[in-house]
Parts: C-alpha cells; structure tokens; sequence
C-alpha cells in the first residue's frame, strides 16, 4: 500500500488538489492498480529496446511561415481572463 | 419502411433513386433520437437546425447528381471530436463551455462528403473507462438492455448506431474504446491501423494509442466510412498514406489464427462458446485455422496501464485554467489556478490516471514502471508480428463478459480496467482490429475481433462480410 505522503506528493507533482478523504480514497485505489502492474516484476526484458510508437515515426518539417491567421483571435478569446491582446494570469507570488 | 433502419448503403441508394429525400431522413432520426434519447442518453448535444440545414444542402447536390455516397447521411460523433462552431466537452466539466474553435480533419473530410451532422454523442470522461459511466454528464445506457452500460468510453456514438439514432458514428479507440461498445451494443466497430486516419482535431489522451475509427451497422458500411476518413494529413505527423494493397480474397487462401492465451479462465463460458463456433463457420466456409501464442499476452493489460496513464498525465497537463476551459475563480495565485482547475474540473476516474502516470513517470519509479512497461512493449509487438507472419489474421473475442450492469464496476477501478482484456494489446502494438456482432445470447450481443497486419483492413472487411455469407 502507497502511503498518504506518496498520494500528497504525487498530487502535489500533478498540480492536483485534493481532500483529505480523497488522499485514503487514492491510496486504495492507486495501490491495487499498482499491485496488479507488478506482474511485469516477472518479465524478462534484458536487452529489449523500450518501444515508445507503435511504428516508425519521422519528423516532418515545413518552413516556419503563417499559414492560418483567421484562428489567432478566436483562440485568444477562448481564455479565462485577458487584458487587449493578452492571456492574464494571476500573480505568481502572493 | 423506416428510414432510420436503414444501412448507410441502402439510404444512399434510395435518395439516389429519389424514394425519398435526405431531409426526410433527418427528421426521421431527429424523430427517433427525440423519442429515445431521454431513456438512453447517447446524445450530450443534438444539432437539429444544423442538421436539417445540412440535409437541404444534400439534397440540392443529390438533385444535381453531385455528392459521395455519404451524401445527406446522418452520422453522430463522439464528442472529443471537434467540429467547428459546436460545443465539445470530452464528457468533461473542464471542457463544459468549450466551443470548437475549428474542425477536426475527419469532420473536414466528411463535410466534403456531404453528411449530416445529427449531434455530438456522451462517453466517459476524456475516453477514460469502459462503460460511459465517468461521463461528467451520466451514463448512457446499452439499448438492448437499459440497465446495462454499452461499454465504453464510445458508449454513446455505440449506443446511438444500435438503437438506429445516428446512421453511423465516429469514435476513438486507446484500449478499445470502439470495439468493446460494439460488441456490448451489437454494432461493427473498426479501430483503424495506428496512423491511417489523422488525429488532429480529436482530444488527445494517450497519443501513441488513439486512433479514430468508426461505428456502423454493417462491414459494408465501415468499409465505405474508412475510405472517406483515412490518409495522410499534414496536421498529424503520425498519419500515413495507405499502401494499396489487393482487396479480392479467396476465404480458402486464408490462414486463420487462434491465440490460446485468449481462451483462458475469466471468460464467459458463453461467450467462448459463440466465439469458437463463429471459428468454426470460417472453417468450415474453407479457411485454415491455426492455434498460434501470443506468449506476452498476461502482461499486456499491466503495461498497457502504465503507458495509458503516463502520456495522459502529460496530455492533460494542457487543462491548466489559463488557455481554455474551466478556471477556477477562487484562487488566490498561479498556482492555486492549476490546484484548483485541475482539481474541480476533472473527474475522479481522470484524476486517478493523471496520479497514476504521474507516479509512473516520477523520480525513482521511471525504470521500474515506465521505462519496463515500453520494454514489454516491444515484447508484444515481436508476439504479434512473429504470429502475422504465419497467419493472416487473429480472431478472439472483443469483451471476455457480457455488458455488465449500471453500477456494477464504477467502484473498483481495477475490475473496470480487466475488461479491455482482449482489445489493449492491439492499441500498444498499432494494428487494425474489428469487432462484428456474431450472435445475441439472453438478448445480449457477443462481439468477434478480427486483427489484421497493418493496413490491411481491407482483409478484415472480407472476413466480416464472409461471416455473413456476403462476400
């Protein structure tokens, strides 16, 4: 079982808040899901190469000119707060 | 004749021939949905104006003799696929209010084909679960039973097809969030070949897995959708353009295999039972059966849920109270926004993944979970492709259970996650699999998955269709 700390410091990393009766909700729940994972414990994987993509993949680059200007407003006004032609955000230090 | 029983290949047949007209087939589905909705609950939004202006416009094309063969079809989209000017909310509070600032390149495709939009259909939150029940807005229900889940996360574009309220649908599938709804519901659900249908303009959540595929209610009719939605799109680096490959079979050329580690303990009896007879009918029909194994395949379920939530935490980093979305209007700093966005916007099941990955991919675990998991990746992928080379598809059963009831699971995770059993394996090694309904045991449907090599859908549309004898 992951301890309450664990379940506060990983929800710390992730930038999630959650209640004291989540925190033994979460330890529960994340420790059988990570019970179950340690089966790969058994696997042997000495010399395999990790797979991140499921086929090959390669770049694709273009020349770095605008292609579509008519999205640039309807995004910027998708924000939660703004000021003119700018995304606002809360003071970072109280 | 109802016009909302009908399969994409007969409507179209019929407003080519004029027997009726695309707006009549519109307000036959806007009947139905209005009629069925409330109880099922596959729809989180429905577009009747939009729709029936679509439908106007399909008729002057099919007047003219222009337009596809998708002219003036009434489809239903999952809603993590965005469409331009329609609300698209992943089945998520984050995302309540979101509007779609542009259209994904399949709506883009399928606009060009002259469809009809009918609505945006309900899943599980961000395509995270199995049964349409971590939908921040409630669960859909199974049409052939409504207390029952259709499985999920595409439990509504699922729902929709089986109980004739969409003509097709689209969804997207990570572990089987097309296939394992198929089979609950008793539809055909096609999760394409990783890279064969571009992404851009789906939500993402584990990139290297999802993969848009199509819900319909015959072979015929999937076949005809992948044509219209698939290629490369230079909006997604991951499409690819299809090889051609031949499409005219012999079902006696055919080498079928059976992987053994498929049929063990934890699979209805019922369900084995309807899936080897359905083995036997290939059989018999004149195809070469094969036992082959997929020696990996009891480790495939533990990988898969530590790279699913791994590259979810890092996708759903995005939601952060800033760009779009919900924002919290209690906090007091930066970091109070991301706390408490993050924190009331997203819903338990995704709360849990973004933990999990975030652990998994944490100082000190990256090794021992991550880091092996890609490893067993590799495993599996070396499973499946030593297996193609001997046969030239895989059948086993979509779902090891039956739809299970409202409720049921919701509570334990763990027992929720064991139903994607048969369908993860495909997502982590980037094959196309098709689920088709095969029989109805007690009124519940059992659902058959047909793995192909890659690109090859084409062999798995043959292989459905000659289940039915049509091909």
């Amino acid at each position: 079982m992951i301890s309450k700390e664990e379940v506060k410091h990983i929800a710390k990393l992730a930038r999630l808040e959650i209640s004291d009766k989540e925190i033994v909700k979460y330890q529960k729940d994340l420790s059988s899901v990570l019970d179950y994972i340690e089966k790969l414990e058994k696997v042997n994987v000495s010399g395999v190469e990790p797979t991140s993509h499921p086929f090959f993949i390669e770049n694709v680059v273009r020349k770095d000119e605008v292609l579509n200007k008519k999205d640039t407003g309807k995004l910027r006004d998708m924000a939660p707060d703004k000021k003119d032609n700018y995304i606002k955000v809360k003071s970072i230090f109280k | 004749m109802k016009l909302e029983e009908l399969t994409i290949e007969q409507t179209a047949e019929g407003l080519r021939k004029k027997e009726f007209s695309a707006v009549d087939v519109c307000k036959a589905y806007l009947d139905k949905i209005k009629k069925d909705n409330k109880n099922i609950f596959a729809y989180l939004l429905v577009d009747e104006k939009g729709a029936l202006a679509q439908a106007e416009k399909a008729d002057e094309l099919i007047s003219k003799n222009k337009g596809s063969i998708l002219t003036g079809i009434p489809v239903a989209i999952k809603d993590n696929i965005l469409i331009e000017g329609l609300k698209c909310t992943s089945g998520s509070k984050i995302l309540e209010n979101y509007v779609a600032p542009y259209d994904a390149t399949v709506i883009k495709k399928l606009k060009e084909s002259g469809v009809v939009f009918l609505g945006k259909t309900n899943m599980d939150e961000f395509a995270m679960g199995s049964s349409t029940e971590n939908s921040a807005f409630g669960p859909t229900k199974n049409p052939n039973d409504l207390t029952r889940v259709p499985g999920g996360s595409s439990g509504g574009s699922a729902a929709a097809v089986a109980n004739d309220m969409a003509a097709f649908a689209l969804g997207s599938d990570t572990g089987g969030s097309i296939r394992q709804p198929a089979a609950f519901c008793g539809v055909v659900g096609l999760k394409p070949t990783y890279g064969s249908v571009s992404r851009y303009g789906l939500t993402a959540f584990a990139s290297s897995l999802d993969q848009i595929g199509i819900l319909t209610k015959t072979i015929k009719d999937s076949e005809i959708v992948f044509k219209s939605i698939s290629g490369k799109d230079p909006m997604d680096s991951t499409s690819v353009d299809l090889p051609v490959i031949k499409d005219k079979f012999n079902l006696k050329d055919m080498k079928i295999g059976v992987p053994k580690e498929y049929f063990v303990k934890g699979i209805d009896a019922k369900i084995e039972k309807e899936v080897k007879s359905a083995i036997k009918k290939y059989e018999d029909m004149g195809a070469k059966i094969e036992e082959i194994s997929l020696p990996n395949t009891n480790y495939a379920l533990a990988a898969y849920y530590i790279i699913n939530p791994s590259e979810a935490s890092a996708n759903l980093a995005r939601f952060d109270g800033i760009r779009y979305g919900f924002s919290s209007k209690e906090a007091k700093d930066l970091l109070d926004v991301y706390l408490k966005t993050k924190g009331k916007g997203f819903g338990p099941e995704v709360r849990r993944r973004i933990m999990l990955g975030t652990y998994s991919l944490s100082s000190g675990y990256y090794d021992a979970y991550y880091l092996k998991a890609q490893k067993v990746r590799s495993l599996l992928k070396k499973d499946f492709e030593k297996a193609l080379e001997k046969v030239d598809v895989i059948l086993t059963p979509t779902t090891p259970i039956f739809p299970f009831k409202i409720g049921e699971k919701v509570e334990d995770p763990l027992s929720m996650y064991l139903v994607d059993i048969y369908t993860v394996s495909v997502n982590l090694v980037g094959l196309p699999a098709i689920s088709i309904p095969i029989a109805k045991v007690d009124n519940l449907p059992v659902g058959l998955q047909i793995i192909g090599k890659p690109f090859e859908e084409s062999k798995l549309f043959y292989l459905g269709k000659a289940f039915n004898g049509k091909y």
